[in-house]
This record gives C-alpha cells, structure tokens and sequence, in this order.
C-alpha cells in the first residue's frame, strides 16, 4: 500500500543509536562463575529451607548411629525390673520401659540398626539395580526384555510379604546384613526400571551420536555420557526409598522376624511397646517419634534432590 | 479501565481510525533472579485491513508484544507500563474476564507450533466448532455445515470428511489450517499470527501464507505476522516493527525498510538475511585460487562417491516377517569433490539426513556403496572405522542436544582427542585453547558448561569439536537451522573461513536453498528418497530444470523482492 508510510504513528521510525542495546551479535558472559548441573543444583538447594532442615536431622541421626555413647552412658542393654514403667527422672529424660531399660538410651542406639540397614540396603540395591538396568536400556534386546519380564515379577510380590516370607527362612542366624541382603533382593527392581527409563531417554540424545561419530566404544559411551546424565533419577528414588528401606527394617522387627533381640532397634522397640500400650502410651512415643523423624527427614531430603535435579520443578 | 471512544484526533486526515494502537508498552517477568522487562517502550499501530509484521531473532520480545494484546502472557509476565488500544477502546488492563469476550471475536490468534496447538483426543471438526461454541456462533442445527465451511475456507479440501478426523492424521500443513479456521472462525477484525509456517516446509509454508493472504483480504482482517525471517515480513506486510531485545529499533514500510534501512541492526538483519541475492561467501572464492593448488590437489580430486545407496527401513505394525516398509533413501549416487562443499538440499522426509548418518557410518545401507578417498566403507573393520571416524566429522543441527550437559567446554572439545589418543594432558589443553580461538570465543570459556551459552555460541563448541581430530570432511547436518538470521551468517562464515584455511571438505544438509547458495559448490536436491537435480550451484539457481526445484526456489521468502535481488535483481553489482 503505497500510503501506508503517510498514515499517522506508521512513518518510518528509527529508535536512536544505542551501540549499548547493540553490541556483538554473540558474546560469552565471561563475569559469570562457570555453573554445571551439580552447581546449580547446589544453588538451587541451598536456598530451600527445607534442605537445611533434613541435612540437620540427617547428620544427626547419623552421628546417633556412629557414635550412641557420646549422647548417653548408659547401657541400652542394662534393664532392671524394679525401674519398670519408671517415669522420668534426673539423667533418664524418657522414663522406663516394662522391663526397666532406660528409653532414652534404647532410643539413642535404635538409630545405628536403622541407619546401617538403610544405607546399606540403598547402596546394595543402587549398585545392582543401575547396573542391571543401564545395560537392559543402553544394549536393548532380549536383556532388556528378559529384565523387563523379571521386575514385572518383582513388582508383582509385595515387597514387606516377600520380606517377611524370606526372613522366616532365617531362624536363627539373622542379622543386619541378613536383613539388608533380602531387603536388597527385592529392592533393586525398583532401581532398574528407574534407570533403565532413563538410559533410555538419554540414549536418544544427539549428543550420544555425536560421541559415537566421533569414535567412541559402545561402553565408552555409556559410561561417560550416559551414566552421568541417567544419575539424577537414580539419586533421588535412592534418597526416597533409603526411608522405605528403613521403614522395612523396622516393620520386619516389629514382626520380630527382622533383626534378633540382641540388638536394639526401634522397629523391635516398637512391637514390644504394643503389649503395654494401654497402660503407658509413652514407651511406644520415643521410639515411633525417631523412626518417624529420620524417615521424614530422608523422604524430605529426596524431595529436595528431586526438585534441584529435574530440570522441570527447577526454577530459575 | 477508563474507555474512551474517543477517536485519537492526529488520525483524522484519511478517516481512519487504527484498529490497534500500542504506545509506550512495556512488559516484564518476574524471575528468580529479579525482573526482566522482556519489552520496552513497545509501539505499534495496525489500521483495519492492514497486515504488519514484527520482525525479530528470538528472545525479542515479539510473541510477548503480541501475546500482551490478547492478554495471554504466560506466567509471571505483567504489563507494566503503556498502553493497548483496540478500536479505540483501552484494553490494558482489562480482567481476564473482560478479555474473553475479546479473543476470538475481535481478535484471532493463530499459534505458532501446529503439531502442539490442536488438541489430540478431539476430532479437528470439534476444536472448530469449539471456537465457534466460545464465540456463541453456534445457535441452529448448522453448525456442523459451518465447520465444514471453515474448513474449506482455510484451504482444506474434502473438508466434511477431514472435520471427523482426529489431529494425528493430519500433515503439519493441514494442522496449520485447521488452526486457522479456528483463529478465523469468529470472524475477528485482527488476527495475530505468530510464526505461523515456522515449522513447515517451504513450499508448504508458502501454499498457507498465500492462502491465509488471499483470505484475510477478502474478509477484510487485519493481521499481526510475527516472524524471524525479515524476507518472509517483507513479502507478506505492508508496514514492519523490527524488535531487538524488546525494544522496536526501526518501524515503517515495509519496502523502505529492507532498501534503505536505518537503524545498524536492521542494517545488519538485511545484510545477513540469506536470499538469492546472497552469492558464495567470498573468501571461498579465494580459496578456489590460493588454496587448492597449494594442497597439491586437483579440483577433480574426489573424496567421497555415492553409488545407488538405497535405505529401507522396516517399520513397526503388520505381521511378523511382513512389517510395513518404507524407502527412505531410494537409489542415490553422487560424488563429493575434495575441499568443495556439497548441499544436499530437500523437505523434511526426503530423506536427506538418512544419507547424512549412512555417510558418517551411523546407519547401514540396504544396498549401495559409499567409498570415501576411494576405500568402500561396507569393507572397513573396527580398527578402520575408528580411523574413518577421525577423517569425517558430524555438526549436528541442534547445538541444545548435540554437547553433553554434564561435560565442559573443555571436556567437550577435549573428547575426541582422548578417545584418539591424541598428544598428551598437556598439548590437548593447547589444542583446545586453539580451537576456541578459531571459533572465536574467549578460552575463558572453557571451565564453562552448555547450558551457560547460546545456541550460535553451542554450535560454535560443536564445530571446534568436529575440528580436534583435523577432519578432511565435515558432515553438517542442518547445521544452521536452528540459529538467529546473525548467528546463522555468523556460523556461515566461519564455516567458510575454515574451510579455506583448512582446505576442508563439507557435506551441507540443509532445507533451505538460500543458505545453500551461500555456502554451496555442488548441490543434490532430494525429494522423497530420489535424487531430483544435482547440479553446480550457479547451475541449479539459475537454470533449475526440474519442477520440484523450481517449486523450492518460488517458495523462498522475499524473492520476489527487488532488494533482496529477486529476479528483477542486478546480481552481478
């Protein structure tokens, strides 16, 4: 339309030079501090209260379960009836249990079987089932679709009925690392889907072609670009089920079928709080209330993770 | 929400009122790390009937200028300060509310992705009729003839039969149709089109824009074109807004501004904007004379030759032992002459990019040889590939997904050094910092990681990693497609620059005709799976013998602008 440069507020305009607004078509923000993923999670996290919070409680719970006696001199193992249902007093803040153990250093050393059996049961199940998986989702074939088939099986068991049924088979030798390995059995499944989604998805990736044409070995390849790029889911089901894995543990001794009497535990502690739960509500608090804190306390923590690594729930 | 009808009174000379009227606009996002004002001082007018196109690379501000006027900025995205005036009235601060009855009935809007705007559970004659529903368009048993009528308005034929179909057994082109009946079904007096054809294919591009053009004026809409190609502005609207970093750095007709632009960044989108115009960049030119008889090579020296490469591929679905086939590459044959480049130009599912991965030994072919520097690569052993391997490198078309996350800078361009067992800690980390200089970046940039730079500045990494192992050939697989109009003339150059100082061969897969006419010796035009035209450059532009081709040089946005050295063009000055 050759009127259109006449028509009002459309004639040919020119903002005013700005070289600033110009400058170089493409230039590195070399002020910066250089940031990768692990970076920025860190960034991210570290601003979250609630990452604060669980860390806390987490190291907490882990000095607990390293060093008991710097919290307590007692015993946990030293009970004498005539303290039974004691309530508290000077030195033991908790009171007493039915056969007068102190509850307060009973709930001090319930953490070292809960924090071991969860930390080892993760890493057990971590290590097989990213291994296993990563090779099902990067080689494919009939690997992956046998390794499919088999977590559909173990997905099908209902992990704590599996648990119970296994442990029984161990009369009388359990112990922590029974209790971690059959844990672990039927944990790592989990694991191995989880990474499998995600070798899969970074398989794909056009960085993965351009490693390969570039001469890379099929394992070369998976281990250093696929691996490392598959981590974060990993990491954050791992953070989230060392909670289950914990949970477990102490359901299995509730049972009384999970650690033996020997060592103290909260899931123990729990069942035989029950019988007397009538008559003093309080013996079941302590121990419930630390396993629940140091479950939460690594659920949140998981939550956190998850929230820095996902690219999607990160805010930037 | 003060409305005052009131016509603005420097608009009376012609009677016209301008339909919209933008003054002073400004927007911003709250982020994490504070505000962004994603646009500033924004101005605008659009008169009934006009078409007017924002012009500007990504990042800005277009969409968000134009997605303020229908009040659809997403998230945090807040006007805060300026003014939208639509037939006179203020639409600024108009409520959600308010702004419905708006959208649809004064103002279109036809999105930019086809393949995510329409819903994929309803059937197409459904989402139009929804448009129709929202708008209160609907009363009587018609309705369904109307969609019908929509639909065939927008350009699609059999258009009764298509509304009962659902969106996956449509083409992009056909969604982009489907979206605009919908954008138009209301019949509004602005329609915002925002990167309508982005996504398509050129000749398809053109059919809708042509369509869509020959439409709005017939109804007498308006239309708002937002775009990053200023060719395709400068064919299609009357009067242009070049925006940069949200702000509007030149506005006016739109033949002035591409002839006689002002502003240095308009100057430097004109310059940069690839067309017909462009020739061969010119320090290849140089090159054809200093380097090759330095090389010691002649001209006719060839490195790679194609014969009859065929690729099948099987596809999921069907029996067992009798799955559906499909002929991606289908009997091609050519040859690549050493340090020339060759463009292998065609639409998407030509199968350009089969050839690209079967030439860098990603995909076996069904049948036909690949012989480069005279070896059949069918015959190579592991220890051979791997040697290949250094010879040939791939650019990949998106600098987003082709570096790893995880690695640096460093680690990146390091990599291939290390998987050759090149030199030692020491000489790779000189080496590397060569490369960044070569590609120009600062070699501070090498403690840094991806997603800290742009995507030219990506593609840049990925060329000093395709150049560590000292390659003979370079496979760039639409290596330029996903940049800005700067960047892409940027990365053009330094292309042709290293291919000069290097004597580098390039196999260039590419969509686009006016990059391969910069940057092209040879070209094959594939269509799909055949080899259409093969042809020196010069050759194929100027005398195109085939339809097909001359078909894709039509389509190309802004040839039959005199500035941008059309037909009508001196193209010897």
């Amino acid at each position: 339309m050759p009127d259109a440069g006449r028509r009002p507020s459309q004639q040919h305009f020119v903002a005013p030079f700005d070289e600033d607004t110009l400058g170089t078509v493409d230039t590195v923000d070399e002020s910066a501090a250089p940031a990768s993923l692990w970076t920025e999670a860190w960034r991210s996290v570290r601003r979250r209260p609630l990452f604060w919070i669980s860390s806390t409680m987490i190291l907490l719970v882990v000095l607990l379960a390293i060093a008991p006696s710097l919290f307590t001199s007692l015993d946990p193992r030293f009970c004498e009836l005539k303290n039974s249902f004691g309530s508290p007093s000077a030195g033991h803040p908790f009171g007493y249990d039915r056969q007068g153990c102190d509850i307060y250093a009973r709930t001090i050393y319930g953490a070292s079987a809960s924090v071991t059996v969860g930390t080892l049961t993760t890493m057990l199940v971590v290590l097989i089932g990213s291994v296993v998986g990563a090779i099902a989702g990067f080689y494919g074939g009939w690997f992956d679709a046998l390794l499919s088939r088999v977590t559909d099986i173990f997905f099908a068991i209902p992990f704590i009925l599996a648990g119970i049924v296994v442990m029984t088979m161990f009369k009388e030798d359990r112990n922590v690392l029974t209790v971690v390995f059959v844990l672990g059995a039927f944990g790592w499944p989990q694991i191995a889907r989880i990474t499998r989604g995600a070798v899969l998805s970074v398989k794909n990736s056009e960085f993965i072609t351009a490693s390969t044409a570039l001469g890379a070995s099929r394992v070369t390849t998976l281990v250093r670009h696929v691996m490392p790029n598959s981590a974060a889911p990993i990491i954050v089901t791992a953070t989230v089920s060392l909670g289950i894995y914990i949970v477990a543990e102490a359901t299995l001794s509730f049972l009384g079928i999970g650690l033996p009497p020997e060592i103290t535990s909260w899931g123990a502690d729990i069942a035989k709080a029950q019988a007397s739960l009538r008559a003093e509500p309080s013996v079941l608090f302590y121990p419930a209330g630390a396993l629940a804190i140091t479950v939460l306390s690594f659920i949140m923590m998981g939550d956190v993770v998850r929230d820095a690594l996902d690219p999607k729930a990160r805010n930037r | 929400m003060s409305a005052s009808t009131s016509p603005d009174p420097t608009a009376a000379p012609q009677g016209d009122v301008p339909l919209l009227e933008i003054r002073d606009l400004d927007v911003s996002f709250e982020t994490s790390t504070g505000t962004v004002r994603a646009v500033r001082g924004g101005e605008l007018t659009i008169y009934p009937g006009q078409t007017v196109a924002i012009v500007g690379e990504s990042g800005s501000g277009k969409s968000t200028l134009a997605h303020a006027i229908i009040g659809l900025l997403p998230g945090t995205g807040t006007v805060t300060g300026g003014s939208i005036r639509f037939k006179g009235e203020d639409i600024t601060h108009r409520t959600d509310r308010e702004m419905v009855s708006l959208r649809g009935n004064e103002i279109g809007l036809v999105p930019q992705d086809p393949m995510s705007n329409l819903n994929p559970v309803w059937k197409i004659g459904f989402q139009v009729k929804e448009a129709l529903t929202a708008n209160g368009l609907d009363k009587g048993v018609d309705a369904n003839t109307r969609v019908a009528e929509l639909l065939a308005e927008a350009g699609l034929p059999d258009a009764e039969r298509r509304a009962n179909q659902y969106p996956h057994e449509f083409s992009g082109g056909m969604r982009q149709r489907a979206l605009i009946a919908i954008g138009l079904a209301a019949r509004p007096s602005l329609l915002i089109a925002d990167e309508p054809t982005s996504a398509l294919d050129v000749t398809v591009q053109r059919t809708i824009l042509d369509h869509l053009a020959g439409l709005t004026e017939q109804l007498g809409t308006a239309v708002l074109f937002i775009t990053h190609d200023l060719g395709l502005a400068a064919e299609r609207a009357e009067h242009l807004v070049v925006m940069y970093r949200g702000q509007v750095v030149e506005s006016g007709p739109a033949l002035q501004i591409v002839s006689e632009p002002r502003h240095p960044y308009t100057q430097r989108l004109v310059s940069s904007a690839p067309s017909l115009a462009s020739r061969r960049i010119e320090s290849t030119k140089e090159r054809g004379e200093a380097v090759l008889p330095a090389a010691g090579v002649a001209p006719t020296d060839e490195i790679m030759r194609i014969e009859d490469l065929t690729k099948v591929f099987h596809l999921r679905g069907g029996r067992p032992g009798a799955a559906p086939t499909f002929k991606a590459v289908d009997d091609v044959s050519f040859t690549v002459r050493r340090g020339t480049t060759m463009a292998i130009v065609g639409e998407s599912g030509s199968g350009k990019s089969t050839v690209a991965n079967i030439v860098l030994n990603l995909l076996e072919p069904t049948a036909g040889r690949v012989y480069f520097d005279g070896v059949d690569m069918s015959t190579l052993n592991a220890k051979a590939l791997f040697a290949f391997r250094r010879r040939v490198q791939p650019i990949f078309q998106n600098p987003y997904g082709s570096l790893d996350p995880m690695y640096s800078i460093y680690r990146t361009i390091e990599e291939p050094l290390r998987t050759h067992r090149i030199g030692d800690r020491r000489s790779r980390e000189k080496k590397v910092r060569e490369l960044l200089d070569m590609v120009a970046l600062p070699q501070s940039t090498m403690r840094r990681f991806p997603n800290e730079l742009s995507g030219g500045q990506r593609q840049r990494i990925a060329i000093a990693r395709a150049l560590a192992l000292e390659p003979e050939m370079i496979v760039c697989d639409e290596a330029v497609s996903a940049l800005d109009v700067l960047v892409q003339a940027q990365i053009l150059r330094l292309l042709n620059d290293l291919q000069a100082e290097l004597g580098l061969t390039y196999l260039f897969i590419t969509h686009d005709l006016a990059v391969v006419r910069q940057i092209a010796d040879e070209v094959c035009v594939m269509q799909t799976g055949k080899l259409v035209e093969s042809a020196t450059t010069d050759e194929v532009f100027d005398n195109p013998r085939q339809a097909y081709t001359r078909e894709l040089l039509e389509a190309i946005p802004g040839r039959h602008l005199d500035v941008f050295g059309g037909p009508g063009a001196d193209r010897t000055a």
